[in-house]
């Protein structure tokens, strides 16, 4: 079947790199099919920044996102630019540390920039804790595949620290709940 | 053994060429052709090879023909303004005779447009962009496995036929990751070389000389003036320019079969999408929604030399619809070889057809 999941945040965040690891995580390590696309624009240092994933067993056609069943949100101005407008059918993982709007649709809160550096001493993992939550709420792709993606696309040196992010998200994904 | 991988359609254009054994690339980096650059800049030297930014796209073309001489494979990638700046030497490699490869990763224009959107507004100007009749090859693909294969193709034709090759791709395809297999070894047939005994520019059966390499021993003068098969300049001998023009363009067209690449889907429908590139995806996604309805869709991966034989395949053909990223240019083309209607389903801006776009279409035209 065929996921589209939209991640918004603003630039700096990982927008694009999350985007990224969750597909090659589903092409490389779980054997199904993903497109990858982002939005080029000026804003890409400080504002806005958007990235999409179409996953699906099926080779996949129309490679544009149009109606996203799953959102990644990790800031307001994403939240109101981007993920605002999900339909009331659909999953929001947000960050509760920078997001203060709430979607209709299922969302799970989880303080991903405020656990990445109070816990983990680095705010830059915040991405990774969305996406280990992510994961754990959607099972989308495999925490296995995830975790090899992981380590195929950040810097040497920092695998450790990444794989305690992803963990660290699958772990507030699992007490977080889902509000409606 | 093959590998697999998640890789953005300019990542899949580089390795294709490195695979297909180009060792030059000269260019001026250009959005959305960029990380085409940024690979080849990364992988280049650790071949051996030759990474050269230029201080301009003419300059750019310059340096892949003169590399093309030394008998390296080489190319250039760029988008809308670089290819306009491109067209003079583009033409000097048709009038030389050059095999070279040119990568245009369409944006929307004209002039700087929209650096970041996808368009497909220049595949008259690949065609055509030059002064002076001439002919070219131009490939299109619609995924980044075809940016994979059909580069490293086009380094083939370019060797086999002496001409510039274009990979006429958009910033969709060019930009997006996606799933894809690579080959372990890619297939190259290289060029002919000059024969002892035979003048540089005299044509062998198939209207092609072989190729001088400098370095090899050669003397030979090559110059975009009207020139004789010696390759000395000789412009005002009408029968001399005549016949080397006819030449250049019927080495080419005279090969359209052998140099078509295209895909068939459903030959005995009714309503036919001819399409090239990213609207392709789009067509692909009506014909898996609709699969009992009676729709066709010729997927052209070579545009230039139009192969218009691929329209014939379509027999029971009622009308032929036709999605571009342009304002019809090859619906019009295909408009000159079929008696049927051909309706342009015209897409500017930068966003791709959508499926209800196209289902609309074959709506209205019933």
């Amino acid at each position: 079947m065929r996921h589209e999941i939209r991640f918004s945040g603003f630039g700096g965040q990982g927008i694009i790199l999350s985007a990224v690891i969750l597909g090659r995580a589903a092409v490389m390590y779980d054997n199904k099919h993903a497109v990858q696309t982002q939005v080029y624009g000026p804003e890409a240092r400080g504002g806005a920044s958007m990235s999409a994933v179409i996953i699906d067993e099926e080779p996949i056609f129309f490679p544009k996102v149009t109606m996203p069943d799953i959102y990644v949100i990790m800031s307001q101005e994403g939240f109101e630019k981007y993920g605002a407008g999900a339909p009331e059918d659909a999953v929001m993982v947000l960050d509760s540390s920078l997001v203060h709007s709430r979607p209709k649709c299922t969302c799970y809160e989880i303080p991903a920039t405020r656990e990445a550096k109070q816990v983990l001493g680095r705010d830059i993992v915040a991405n990774i804790v969305m996406l280990g939550a992510l994961v754990r709420v959607t099972g989308i792709v495999s925490e296995a595949a995830l975790e090899k993606a992981i380590l195929d696309s950040v810097p040497k040196g920092t695998e450790a620290l990444n794989i305690k992010a992803m963990k660290k998200g699958i772990e507030l994904a699992a007490t977080a709940g889902s509000k409606p | 053994m093959t590998k697999l991988e998640f890789w953005q359609g300019n990542t899949a254009c580089a390795e294709g060429a490195l695979a297909a054994g180009c060792r030059f690339f000269g260019c001026y980096p250009i959005t959305p052709s960029t990380e085409v650059a940024e690979h080849m800049a990364v992988k280049l030297p650790k071949k051996n090879g030759i990474f050269i930014q230029m201080e301009d796209e003419i300059a750019s073309m310059a340096a892949i023909i003169g590399a093309s001489w030394t008998g390296m494979r080489a190319m250039t990638a760029t988008s809308g303004p670089g290819f306009s700046l491109m067209m003079e030497n583009i033409g000097f490699a048709a009038m030389t005779e050059t095999p070279c490869v040119i990568v245009n990763i369409q944006r929307g224009g004209p002039s700087t447009g929209q650096p970041t959107m996808a368009a497909q507004g220049d595949m008259m100007q690949c065609r055509f962009g030059s002064h002076g009749d001439y002919s070219v090859i131009a490939l299109c693909p619609a995924s980044v496995q075809e940016m994979y294969e059909l580069t490293a193709r086009a380094f083939d034709l370019a060797d086999q036929y002496r001409v510039p090759v274009f990979l006429m791709a958009d910033e969709i395809i060019g930009h997006m990751r996606e799933r894809i297999t690579i080959p372990d070894k890619v297939a190259q047939t290289p060029r002919r070389e000059l024969e002892k005994g035979v003048l540089p520019f005299q044509p062998d059966a198939q209207l092609i000389p072989g190729f001088a390499t400098f370095g090899k021993g050669y003397g030979v003068h090559v110059t975009g003036l009207t020139h004789d098969e010696q390759g000395y300049p000789c412009t005002t001998n009408p029968k001399v320019h005549a016949a080397l023009v006819q030449r250049l363009v019927d080495k080419i067209e005279n090969a359209r079969t052998a140099i078509a690449d295209y895909d068939v889907v459903n030959p005995d429908a009714e309503q036919v999408f001819v399409a090239y590139g990213a609207p392709v995806r789009t067509v692909r996604q009506v014909l898996h929604d609709n699969p009992r309805a009676n729709i066709g869709l010729l997927q052209l991966r070579t545009v230039w030399p139009f192969p218009e034989h691929a329209l014939t395949i379509f027999k029971h053909a009622k009308v032929f619809l036709v999605p571009e990223l342009n304002l019809g240019q090859i619906a019009r083309e295909i408009d000159r070889h079929v008696k049927v209607p051909v309706v342009s389903l015209p897409k500017l801006g930068g966003d791709l057809h959508t499926p209800s776009d196209l289902v609309a279409a074959l709506e209205a035209h019933k």
